[in-house]
């Protein structure tokens, strides 16, 4: 389904990676692993389509994706290092807002569901000023179990700022994600492995290409 | 597609409503510009009746332009832009839609204003609703212009300064036609040339801006 084919990707004079590619079918899990600044982020970026390759291109059911554009968006949901939550709209707005943007339509009894389930019952309508980081990035992984349907989960350091019940319930809904036949690629810092059949690893800085490994 | 172009209004609407602050210092720059003038220039009705029509349209420019930092330079801070960049919907309605709501916030209370203000200058009160019309057509053309600026400035330390210098010259042609539009209903010409002209800048920068601005956003976020 995903595909990344011989990616290079150069910011300002350094090669961050090149030659990499990996093929994911639907229900495999990738890890991308790496020091800081060895491109994680970048490599995420290119595949979301935020982010042009140097040289190489990421396909998705066997098109471009820069291609595809509006068609490959309704079928990702990125969470990146922003939380993309507004100070001054409720945590529900928030999640109204960007599922509509997302072309993923929810109920506003939906949002209040998912949000309870994030541990975050009582904060619906409080604007996210008020809310601590780790709430915040809450808030933001909430719109994963609004995104039940969408085929393919890209997730920048997800667990940043969590606390260990939000990992628990992040690793299960992500462990049910794939299970479902959906696709995740992700980065962490941390271990915290999450179930898969099929679960792959990227590891940047190493020698790219041959690190891909399954485990 | 259009729940997500109606989302994106109210969204930004909400915002404004829920930070009032700043849609009132654009208001407020406004409307202390335009005052400077009578108190600058000294009570002398015929001068001041001659350069009002001036001094009103490049007060709304200025005003204008002190809000197109606003436009995309939050939403680029807390991500939410990228999650526009990678929305279900054409970017470039996506831009369309944040256009809409950011003329009601910043360019429809000035239009509202200017007769106000008008009125310090001794301006001929028949004369107003070309005062209003001109400000109608020309402010949204203005809003558009600075946008493709503000897109391409996205994330740049000062960027504030270089967006002036980006987006001022390119304000000219609505600036002459705008004031031209007054100063001939004022004179008691017909305006009705010079509002076709102006319509007809805010229509081409209404279809190609959003697509420009669409493309910048693009290559900043980058």
């Amino acid at each position: 389904m995903l595909e990344a084919v011989d990616l290079q990707c150069a910011r300002g004079e350094r090669t961050l990676f090149s030659g990499l590619g990996f093929t994911l079918r639907g229900g495999e899990l990738l890890r991308i692993a790496g020091a800081n600044g060895s491109g994680k982020t970048s490599l995420l970026r290119i595949v979301c389509g935020l982010l042009a390759p140097t040289r190489g291109e990421v396909r998705w059911r066997g098109d471009d994706t820069r291609r595809l554009r509006e068609e490959f968006w309704r079928q990702l949901v990125y969470i990146g290092h922003a939380n993309a939550v507004k100070d001054d709209l409720t945590a529900a707005e928030n999640l109204m807002v960007a599922c509509t943007l997302a072309g993923v339509k929810v109920s506003g009894d939906r949002v209040c569901t998912a949000l309870r389930r994030l541990g975050l019952a009582g904060c619906e309508s409080l604007p996210a000023r008020v809310l601590s980081q780790g709430q915040r990035r809450r808030v933001a992984l909430t719109r994963l179990a609004l995104s039940e349907a969408v085929p393919l989960w890209v997730l920048d350091e997800p667990f940043t700022a969590l606390d260990a019940a939000a990992v628990e319930y992040l690793q299960e809904m992500t462990a049910q994600h794939v299970a479902r036949g959906a696709t995740v690629v992700y980065t962490t810092h941390y271990e915290a492995p999450i179930a898969a059949a099929v679960s792959l690893r990227i590891d940047l800085g190493a020698a790219a290409g041959e690190s891909t490994g399954r485990e | 597609m259009l729940a997500a172009l109606r989302c994106v209004i109210h969204r930004d609407l909400l915002l404004a409503m829920r930070r009032r602050s700043d849609v009132l210092t654009v208001l407020l720059f406004f409307v202390i510009v335009v005052s400077l003038f009578p108190l600058g220039v000294g009570p002398e009705p015929g001068l001041l009746r001659t350069i009002a029509p001036g001094v009103i349209w490049v007060a709304a420019l200025l005003a204008s332009m002190l809000a197109l930092n606003r436009m995309f330079a939050a939403d680029h801070a807390d991500g939410t832009l990228e999650q526009m960049l990678l929305s279900a919907t054409p970017l470039g309605m996506i831009v369309a839609a944040k256009m809409v709501a950011h003329w009601l916030i910043s360019g429809l209370p000035l239009v509202l204003m200017a007769p106000v203000l008008a009125l310090q200058f001794d301006f001929p009160q028949q004369s107003f609703g070309v005062l209003m019309l001109s400000l109608v057509l020309g402010t949204p053309a203005l809003s558009l212009i600075g946008a493709i600026g503000a897109a391409l400035t996205l994330g740049l330390r000062g960027g504030g300064a270089l967006l002036a210098l980006l987006v001022l010259p390119l304000y000219v042609p609505v600036l002459v036609i705008g004031t031209g539009t007054v100063e001939a209903a004022a004179a008691g010409l017909g305006a009705g040339a010079h509002l076709l002209l102006l319509s007809a800048f805010l229509v081409v920068a209404a279809a190609f801006a959003p697509w420009v601005v669409a493309v910048a956003l693009r290559i900043s976020v980058e």
